[in-house]
């Protein structure tokens, strides 16, 4: 069954997303955020051009600090950001 | 007991530290950092996380809490824009003895430097902005502990 997954964005992916959030429907296939990223690469050029050097992108579900082959599971929220740089 | 805040508006660092200081220890430390004029920089701003924060600021502190014997523990971060000197972080403890004060003051800002969902953009003087990125030093502070 696909489900609706929430997906956050911070700093310069907000900006250049154009967008600090959407839903978005996650196909009954999709398991991890690796593949989600792939999945929204080949949507448009924006995320292309966003997820083109992963090594500079962390991720969180919901609200926890994880990797980008994190199955997302039941997650609600995804969000994705640079490096934090706080304090 | 431990405090934290997210605040837009400058605070009061010395009613902070105070209000830690009454509990009654014999030690308290502090940190504040502030906006800092690096090259042509004249304002900071700071976005964050607002759901993911509190939570990672608290999971810090908690930690914190663990390690040391510690009687209070402040957290407090300010979020938007700030211009050269103004203070942007907060971080107080208080504890029996001077040794644990200072070192779980120094850890909660190493850890809070990577594992905040906090992100700074630099401001300069012409008007160009620019996000600032990761800090080998940081994650190498980190690594200390």
């Amino acid at each position: 069954m696909a489900r609706i997954l929430n997906i956050v964005y911070f700093a310069w992916v907000k900006e250049r997303l154009g967008k600090g959030h959407e839903a978005m429907e996650i196909p009954s296939d999709l398991d991890t955020i690796s593949d989600l990223v792939e999945l929204l690469s080949k949507q448009a050029p924006e995320y292309k051009s966003v997820f083109a050097d992963l090594t500079k992108l962390r991720f969180a579900l919901d609200q926890e600090f994880t990797s980008i082959d994190a199955s997302i599971n039941s997650a609600e929220e995804l969000a994705i950001f640079p490096p934090v740089t706080g304090g | 007991m431990i405090k934290v805040e997210v605040y837009a508006d400058d605070f009061d660092a010395g009613f902070e530290i105070s209000k830690l200081s009454a509990l009654g220890c014999g030690a308290v430390a502090s940190f504040i950092g502030l906006v800092r004029g690096d090259g042509d920089v004249e304002a900071l701003e700071l976005e964050h996380y607002p759901v993911m924060t509190q939570k990672a600021l608290r999971d810090i502190a908690e930690t914190a809490n663990g390690r040391w014997p510690l009687h209070g523990i402040t957290i407090v971060h300010r979020v938007g824009k700030m211009s050269l000197g103004e203070q942007i972080v907060l971080v107080c403890t208080c504890s029996d003895h001077r040794s644990a004060a200072l070192d779980s003051c120094s850890y909660i800002m190493d850890r809070l430097k990577t594992g905040a969902p906090f992100w700074k953009k630099q401001w300069f003087k012409d008007g160009r902005s620019e996000w600032v990125e990761e800090r080998q030093s940081d994650l190498d502070a980190k690594g200390r502990w």
